[in-house]
C-alpha cells in the first residue's frame, strides 16, 4: 500500500457514526475510501454545504456545485447548502467533530504551519485557521517527511496556522498524540523500527506504554 | 421602483478608487458578466473584498490580471499566480484574512455591528497589530466590520423586486455582501416576474438590492 493510502486508512478509523468532518485538499480527500462499514460521517465543505458526494461523470458536471478546491462534486441525499457565515458557524462554533489537514510543519506543542512560506509561497489561509481553531479534533495527516525534509519539529519555524491546536498526527510511520508532555507515539507501522521513526522526527517521541502496531 | 437596468447603467455606479465586494468562491457564484463589463470600462484603483482572487481567467482574478485592483482583502490567492506576482512586485496590496473572519466582518458590516471578537488567528501573523480582548479567560481578536461602496453579487433566480435565490454552492458570500454595501447590484442568471419566486426560497430579500442586470 502506498504511504498516502496507509495514512488515509488509519485516519478513517478515527471517526464514529454521525461525526461531522471537514477534509482538507490533497491526501485527506482519500479518507472516505476507507471509512468502515456501519460508520456514516457527514462531510462538510467550507464553501457552503454538507454531504459531499463523489466527482460527477464528465457529462454531469455542474459548475454551481464545487468543493472548497473549486472542483466539481456532487451532493448526497441529506446534504444541505448554506452561506459562508453558516459554514463557519459550523466550523468555529464547536459543531465540527474533526478536521483533517496536511502540514508544512507541526511541532510537539501542537502548533501547525501550513499556509505560507515567507518570500516563497503565500497561498493564504483560506478556511484553515478557522478549521484548526474551531474543530473539536484537529488531525494532521501527512507523509512523515517531505522528500527527506523533517516536518515534525520541536518548534515550527514557519508562520503558524494555529497555536497549540493539533490533537493527533498520523503519518505512514505511526500515530502521535499531542499531550502536555509532548508527542506520544501510540502506534507505529511495523515496517519501521521506533529508532527509524525517531531518526526522521526532530521532536522527542515519548513512547506510549501501550504502543501497538498501526494495523 | 424599477430595478432592472442595463449593464452600462450598472457599471456607471462603479468609479475609480471604490471599495467593492464581489461574491463567489473560486469563481463559483461570481457575477462574471459584470466583471467583464468592469474590465471593458476600465475603472481603476479598486479595493476588492472577496473570498479569493479566483483564477487568472475566471472570477475576481480577472480584475487582478487587468491591473484594476490596487488592493484585495481575501482569504486565499493560491489559485491565481498573478496575485502573488503583483504582490511581490509591490503593485498590489494583499490583505489575507481567515475565511470565517472575513464572512463575519462582512456580516457585521451589514448588521450594523462595529466588528466581531474571534479566537481565530491568535498566536499567528493575523493577530499582529490587532486589539486582543480577554473575555471569561479566553483571548479574542477584535476584527472590525467591513462595508463597501458597491456589492456585486450573482443570483441564480432573481425577481424584478430583487428577491434572490442562490442555486447549490453559488450562495457562499453573496447573501452576506448583499447586506453590506451602499449599492447592491445583482447579476441575474434567470430573471422572473414578481410572484414567480416562492417566498420560502428567497435567500436575499429584495429590500437589500438596488439594481438588477440580466446579461
Amino acid at each position: 500500500m502506498e504511504a498516502k493510502d496507509i495514512i488515509a486508512r488509519r485516519v478513517a478509523s478515527e471517526f464514529k457514526d454521525g461525526d461531522v468532518v471537514n477534509l482538507g485538499i490533497g491526501l485527506p480527500t482519500l479518507v472516505p475510501n476507507f471509512i468502515p462499514e456501519g460508520v456514516e460521517i457527514i462531510l462538510h465543505s467550507e464553501n457552503g454545504f454538507t454531504g459531499i458526494g463523489p466527482a460527477p461523470e464528465e457529462d454531469q458536471v455542474d459548475m454551481d456545485l464545487v468543493n472548497a478546491g473549486g472542483l466539481p462534486v456532487t451532493i448526497i441525499p441529506g446534504g444541505v447548502f448554506f452561506d459562508s457565515a453558516m459554514s463557519f458557524t459550523i466550523i468555529r462554533g464547536g459543531h465540527l467533530d474533526a478536521t483533517v489537514l496536511g502540514a508544512l510543519q507541526v511541532d510537539e506543542e501542537g502548533n501547525l504551519a501550513n499556509w505560507m512560506i515567507p518570500g516563497k509561497l503565500v497561498p493564504g489561509m483560506g478556511g484553515a485557521m478557522d478549521l484548526v481553531g474551531g474543530a473539536k479534533k484537529v488531525i494532521v495527516a501527512m507523509t512523515h517527511t517531505a522528500k527527506g525534509e523533517i516536518k515534525i519539529l520541536k518548534r515550527c519555524t514557519l508562520p503558524l496556522t494555529g497555536a497549540k491546536k493539533v490533537s493527533k498526527i498520523i503519518t505512514e510511520m505511526g500515530v502521535m498524540e499531542v499531550t502536555p508532555e509532548g508527542l506520544v507515539l501510540t502506534e507505529y507501522n511495523t515496517e519501521y523500527t521506533i529508532e527509524e521513526i525517531q531518526a526522521v522526527t526532530e521532536a522527542t517521541l515519548i513512547i506510549s506504554k501501550d504502543i501497538k502496531p498501526m494495523f | 421602483m424599477k430595478k432592472v437596468i442595463s449593464m452600462d447603467e450598472a457599471i456607471s455606479h462603479i468609479q475609480d478608487g471604490m471599495m467593492i465586494m464581489i461574491g463567489g468562491f473560486l469563481a463559483c457564484g461570481s457575477p462574471h458578466k459584470i466583471i467583464d463589463a468592469i474590465i471593458e470600462k476600465g475603472v481603476k484603483d479598486l479595493t476588492i473584498i472577496g473570498n479569493d482572487t479566483g483564477f487568472v481567467d475566471r472570477g475576481i482574478g480577472k480584475l487582478v490580471v487587468s491591473g484594476q485592483a490596487k488592493k484585495v482583502i481575501v482569504s486565499h490567492i493560491g489559485t491565481n499566480k498573478e496575485t502573488g506576482r503583483l504582490m511581490n512586485e509591490g503593485k498590489l496590496e494583499v490583505v489575507l484574512v481567515p475565511q470565517g473572519t472575513l464572512a463575519e466582518q462582512v456580516r457585521a458590516g451589514g448588521a450594523g455591528l462595529g466588528g466581531v471578537l474571534t479566537p481565530i488567528g491568535v498566536g499567528t501573523p493575523v493577530a499582529e497589530g490587532k486589539d486582543h480582548l480577554i473575555i471569561d479567560g479566553k483571548t479574542y481578536l477584535l476584527e472590525k466590520a467591513l462595508k463597501a461602496d458597491v456589492a456585486l453579487i450573482f443570483g441564480s433566480k432573481v425577481d424584478e423586486k430583487g428577491n434572490v435565490y442562490y442555486h447549490e454552492s453559488t450562495r457562499n458570500f453573496n447573501p452576506l455582501m448583499a447586506t453590506a454595501a451602499e449599492k447592491v447590484i445583482v447579476e441575474a442568471e434567470e430573471l422572473v416576474k414578481v410572484g414567480e419566486l416562492d417566498p420560502h426560497l428567497v435567500m436575499t430579500p429584495g429590500l437589500f438590492v438596488q439594481y438588477i442586470v440580466k446579461p
